[in-house]
Protein backbone atom coordinates (compact mmCIF):
# COMPACT_ATOMS: atom_id res chain seq x y z
CA UNK A 1 0.00 0.00 0.00
CA UNK A 2 1.28 3.46 -0.86
CA UNK A 3 1.62 6.05 1.91
CA UNK A 4 -0.59 8.34 -0.14
CA UNK A 5 -3.39 5.77 0.27
CA UNK A 6 -2.77 5.63 4.03
CA UNK A 7 -3.07 9.41 4.19
CA UNK A 8 -6.36 9.28 2.35
CA UNK A 9 -7.91 6.35 4.24
CA UNK A 10 -7.10 7.80 7.68
CA UNK A 11 -7.58 11.43 6.63
CA UNK A 12 -4.09 12.27 7.88
CA UNK A 13 -2.26 15.52 8.20
CA UNK A 14 1.30 15.29 6.85
CA UNK A 15 3.87 16.38 9.45
CA UNK A 16 7.06 15.47 7.65
CA UNK A 17 8.16 13.76 4.44
CA UNK A 18 5.28 14.91 2.25
CA UNK A 19 7.42 14.36 -0.86
CA UNK A 20 7.79 10.66 -0.04
CA UNK A 21 4.13 9.60 0.00
CA UNK A 22 4.75 7.56 -3.15
CA UNK A 23 6.64 5.00 -1.04
CA UNK A 24 5.16 1.53 -0.68
CA UNK A 25 4.70 -0.09 2.75
CA UNK A 26 4.25 -3.83 3.14
CA UNK A 27 2.84 -4.33 6.66
CA UNK A 28 1.23 -2.40 9.49
CA UNK A 29 1.86 -2.54 13.23
CA UNK A 30 -0.05 -0.76 16.01
CA UNK A 31 1.54 -0.39 19.48
CA UNK A 32 2.41 2.16 22.14
CA UNK A 33 5.23 0.19 23.76
CA UNK A 34 8.37 0.42 21.66
CA UNK A 35 9.86 -2.90 22.75
CA UNK A 36 6.69 -4.58 21.50
CA UNK A 37 7.23 -2.79 18.19
CA UNK A 38 10.83 -4.01 18.05
CA UNK A 39 9.74 -7.55 18.88
CA UNK A 40 7.00 -7.88 16.29
CA UNK A 41 7.39 -5.40 13.46
CA UNK A 42 8.69 -6.40 10.02
CA UNK A 43 10.82 -4.25 7.68
CA UNK A 44 9.14 -1.71 5.37
CA UNK A 45 6.33 -1.26 7.83
CA UNK A 46 3.91 1.45 8.83
CA UNK A 47 3.84 2.06 12.60
CA UNK A 48 0.64 3.36 14.17
CA UNK A 49 1.16 4.69 17.70
CA UNK A 50 0.07 7.14 20.37
CA UNK A 51 3.64 7.58 21.61
CA UNK A 52 4.77 11.02 20.48
CA UNK A 53 8.30 11.37 21.88
CA UNK A 54 11.61 11.07 20.04
CA UNK A 55 11.82 7.35 20.86
CA UNK A 56 8.95 6.62 18.46
CA UNK A 57 11.16 7.88 15.61
CA UNK A 58 14.39 6.27 16.86
CA UNK A 59 12.54 2.95 17.17
CA UNK A 60 11.23 3.40 13.64
CA UNK A 61 14.71 4.10 12.34
CA UNK A 62 16.22 1.05 14.02
CA UNK A 63 13.43 -1.29 12.85
CA UNK A 64 13.32 -0.02 9.22
CA UNK A 65 9.87 1.52 9.62
CA UNK A 66 9.14 3.79 6.67
CA UNK A 67 6.39 5.89 8.21
CA UNK A 68 4.59 6.60 11.48
CA UNK A 69 0.92 7.52 11.91
CA UNK A 70 0.28 9.25 15.24
CA UNK A 71 -3.26 8.41 16.33
CA UNK A 72 -5.95 9.97 18.58
CA UNK A 73 -5.17 13.50 17.34
CA UNK A 74 -1.72 13.45 18.90
CA UNK A 75 1.22 15.32 17.47
CA UNK A 76 4.90 14.32 17.82
CA UNK A 77 7.20 16.60 19.81
CA UNK A 78 9.85 18.79 18.16
CA UNK A 79 12.74 16.39 18.78
CA UNK A 80 10.79 13.59 17.11
CA UNK A 81 10.09 15.69 14.02
CA UNK A 82 13.74 16.80 13.78
CA UNK A 83 15.05 13.21 13.93
CA UNK A 84 12.42 12.06 11.39
CA UNK A 85 13.51 14.73 8.93
CA UNK A 86 17.15 13.77 9.43
CA UNK A 87 16.44 10.05 8.93
CA UNK A 88 13.89 10.39 6.13
CA UNK A 89 10.94 8.89 8.02
CA UNK A 90 7.47 10.04 6.98
CA UNK A 91 5.26 11.32 9.82
CA UNK A 92 1.46 11.49 9.55
CA UNK A 93 -1.23 12.29 12.12
CA UNK A 94 -4.87 11.21 12.32
CA UNK A 95 -7.70 12.02 14.72
CA UNK A 96 -8.87 8.39 14.64
CA UNK A 97 -8.05 6.09 17.57
CA UNK A 98 -5.54 3.25 17.19
CA UNK A 99 -8.06 0.43 16.81
CA UNK A 100 -10.06 2.16 14.09
CA UNK A 101 -6.95 3.30 12.24
CA UNK A 102 -5.57 -0.24 12.13
CA UNK A 103 -8.98 -1.66 11.23
CA UNK A 104 -9.50 0.67 8.29
CA UNK A 105 -6.06 -0.07 6.83
CA UNK A 106 -6.44 -3.80 7.39
CA UNK A 107 -9.84 -3.80 5.71
CA UNK A 108 -8.23 -2.13 2.70
CA UNK A 109 -5.63 -4.89 2.40
CA UNK A 110 -2.61 -3.82 4.47
CA UNK A 111 -1.53 -7.04 6.24
CA UNK A 112 -0.10 -7.42 9.74
CA UNK A 113 3.38 -8.71 10.51
CA UNK A 114 2.29 -12.28 11.28
CA UNK A 115 0.81 -12.60 7.81
CA UNK A 116 3.88 -11.35 6.07
CA UNK A 117 5.40 -14.02 3.89
CA UNK A 118 8.93 -13.13 2.85
CA UNK A 119 9.46 -12.53 -0.84
CA UNK A 120 5.79 -12.66 -1.80
CA UNK A 121 4.57 -10.08 -4.28
CA UNK A 122 1.46 -8.00 -3.51
CA UNK A 123 -0.66 -10.00 -5.94
CA UNK A 124 0.31 -13.33 -4.41
CA UNK A 125 -0.12 -12.03 -0.89
CA UNK A 126 -3.65 -10.83 -1.64
CA UNK A 127 -4.48 -14.32 -2.91
CA UNK A 128 -3.00 -15.89 0.20
CA UNK A 129 -4.85 -13.52 2.51
CA UNK A 130 -8.17 -14.28 0.84
CA UNK A 131 -7.77 -17.92 1.89
CA UNK A 132 -7.32 -17.05 5.59
CA UNK B 1 43.76 -15.12 21.65
CA UNK B 2 41.05 -12.89 20.23
CA UNK B 3 40.87 -11.94 16.57
CA UNK B 4 41.99 -8.41 15.76
CA UNK B 5 38.87 -6.42 14.80
CA UNK B 6 38.69 -4.60 11.46
CA UNK B 7 36.80 -1.85 13.18
CA UNK B 8 36.37 -0.79 16.79
CA UNK B 9 34.55 2.18 18.26
CA UNK B 10 33.32 3.12 21.73
CA UNK B 11 30.30 5.16 22.74
CA UNK B 12 29.57 6.66 26.15
CA UNK B 13 25.97 6.47 27.32
CA UNK B 14 24.51 8.42 30.24
CA UNK B 15 21.61 7.17 32.33
CA UNK B 16 18.41 9.29 32.20
CA UNK B 17 19.62 11.14 29.07
CA UNK B 18 16.31 10.61 27.31
CA UNK B 19 16.89 13.13 24.50
CA UNK B 20 20.00 11.32 23.23
CA UNK B 21 18.75 7.82 24.02
CA UNK B 22 19.17 5.71 20.91
CA UNK B 23 21.71 7.98 19.21
CA UNK B 24 24.60 5.55 19.61
CA UNK B 25 22.55 2.73 18.06
CA UNK B 26 21.55 4.99 15.17
CA UNK B 27 25.24 5.83 14.61
CA UNK B 28 26.21 2.16 14.80
CA UNK B 29 23.53 1.34 12.24
CA UNK B 30 24.95 4.01 9.91
CA UNK B 31 28.49 2.61 10.36
CA UNK B 32 27.33 -0.93 9.52
CA UNK B 33 25.52 0.38 6.45
CA UNK B 34 28.61 2.24 5.29
CA UNK B 35 30.75 -0.87 5.68
CA UNK B 36 28.30 -2.72 3.46
CA UNK B 37 26.90 -5.28 5.90
CA UNK B 38 23.74 -7.09 4.69
CA UNK B 39 20.54 -5.15 5.60
CA UNK B 40 18.98 -8.10 7.49
CA UNK B 41 22.08 -8.35 9.69
CA UNK B 42 22.19 -4.58 10.23
CA UNK B 43 18.56 -4.57 11.35
CA UNK B 44 19.16 -7.33 13.91
CA UNK B 45 22.29 -5.63 15.26
CA UNK B 46 20.54 -2.26 15.43
CA UNK B 47 17.51 -3.63 17.31
CA UNK B 48 19.65 -5.55 19.82
CA UNK B 49 21.94 -2.56 20.36
CA UNK B 50 19.05 -0.10 20.73
CA UNK B 51 17.34 -2.26 23.35
CA UNK B 52 20.61 -2.50 25.28
CA UNK B 53 21.19 1.24 24.99
CA UNK B 54 17.65 1.98 26.22
CA UNK B 55 18.20 -0.34 29.17
CA UNK B 56 21.21 1.77 30.17
CA UNK B 57 19.32 5.06 29.82
CA UNK B 58 16.29 3.75 31.71
CA UNK B 59 17.95 1.74 34.48
CA UNK B 60 21.70 2.40 34.82
CA UNK B 61 23.94 5.37 35.68
CA UNK B 62 26.24 5.18 32.68
CA UNK B 63 27.79 2.72 30.27
CA UNK B 64 30.29 2.18 27.50
CA UNK B 65 29.09 0.52 24.31
CA UNK B 66 31.90 -1.06 22.33
CA UNK B 67 31.35 -2.05 18.72
CA UNK B 68 33.86 -4.47 17.20
CA UNK B 69 33.60 -5.81 13.69
CA UNK B 70 35.70 -8.79 12.66
CA UNK B 71 35.63 -10.61 9.31
CA UNK B 72 33.20 -13.12 10.91
CA UNK B 73 30.91 -11.13 13.14
CA UNK B 74 29.67 -7.95 14.78
CA UNK B 75 30.36 -7.89 18.52
CA UNK B 76 28.63 -5.36 20.76
CA UNK B 77 29.54 -5.09 24.42
CA UNK B 78 27.54 -2.89 26.77
CA UNK B 79 29.17 -2.46 30.15
CA UNK B 80 27.15 -0.40 32.62
CA UNK B 81 27.49 0.96 36.12
CA UNK B 82 24.19 0.53 37.87
CA UNK B 83 22.06 -1.50 40.24
CA UNK B 84 22.61 -4.78 38.40
CA UNK B 85 19.98 -7.46 37.75
CA UNK B 86 19.20 -9.63 40.80
CA UNK B 87 17.63 -12.48 38.78
CA UNK B 88 18.80 -12.63 35.15
CA UNK B 89 16.59 -15.66 34.42
CA UNK B 90 13.51 -13.70 35.44
CA UNK B 91 14.61 -10.64 33.46
CA UNK B 92 14.89 -12.86 30.35
CA UNK B 93 11.21 -13.86 30.59
CA UNK B 94 9.14 -12.04 27.95
CA UNK B 95 6.81 -9.58 29.69
CA UNK B 96 8.71 -9.42 32.98
CA UNK B 97 9.54 -5.81 33.85
CA UNK B 98 10.48 -3.67 36.84
CA UNK B 99 9.74 -0.45 34.92
CA UNK B 100 8.22 2.55 36.67
CA UNK B 101 5.16 4.39 35.33
CA UNK B 102 7.53 7.11 34.10
CA UNK B 103 9.42 4.57 31.97
CA UNK B 104 6.17 3.14 30.57
CA UNK B 105 5.00 6.62 29.63
CA UNK B 106 8.14 6.86 27.50
CA UNK B 107 7.06 3.77 25.58
CA UNK B 108 9.33 1.27 27.31
CA UNK B 109 8.99 -1.30 30.06
CA UNK B 110 7.11 -3.89 27.98
CA UNK B 111 9.34 -6.60 29.41
CA UNK B 112 10.66 -7.39 25.93
CA UNK B 113 14.10 -5.76 26.09
CA UNK B 114 16.37 -8.67 26.97
CA UNK B 115 14.20 -11.22 25.07
CA UNK B 116 14.43 -8.96 22.00
CA UNK B 117 18.21 -8.80 22.32
CA UNK B 118 18.42 -12.59 22.63
CA UNK B 119 16.16 -13.10 19.60
CA UNK B 120 18.20 -10.78 17.39
CA UNK B 121 21.71 -11.78 18.44
CA UNK B 122 23.32 -15.12 17.61
CA UNK B 123 24.89 -15.25 21.07
CA UNK B 124 24.22 -13.24 24.21
CA UNK B 125 26.09 -13.35 27.49
CA UNK B 126 24.95 -11.45 30.55
CA UNK B 127 27.07 -10.88 33.63
CA UNK B 128 25.51 -8.86 36.41
CA UNK B 129 26.61 -7.94 39.92
CA UNK B 130 23.94 -6.41 42.13
CA UNK B 131 25.03 -2.95 43.25
CA UNK B 132 27.76 -2.70 40.61
CA UNK B 133 26.40 -3.18 37.14
CA UNK B 134 25.66 -5.37 34.16
CA UNK B 135 27.67 -6.34 31.10
CA UNK B 136 25.98 -7.63 27.97
CA UNK B 137 28.04 -9.18 25.23
CA UNK B 138 26.31 -10.02 22.00
CA UNK B 139 27.53 -11.32 18.68
CA UNK B 140 25.86 -11.40 15.30
CA UNK B 141 27.45 -13.45 12.55
CA UNK B 142 28.05 -11.84 9.17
Amino acid sequence: MKLEAVREILNCRVISGGNRLGQEIEVGCGADLMSDVLAFIKPNALLLTGLTNVQSVRTANVAEVKAIVYVRGKFPDQDAVAVAQEQGIVLLATNLPLYESCGRLYARGLPGGSERVEGLSDVNRAALLSTL
Amino acid sequence: MSIEPLFCQRFEISGKDFINAGKASTTIKAILREIGIRPAVIRRAAIACYEAEMNVVLYARKAIIELRITPQEIRIQVEDEGDGIPDVGLAMQPGYSTASDEIREMGFGAGMGLPNIKNNADTLQIRSVVGQGTTLEMAIGL
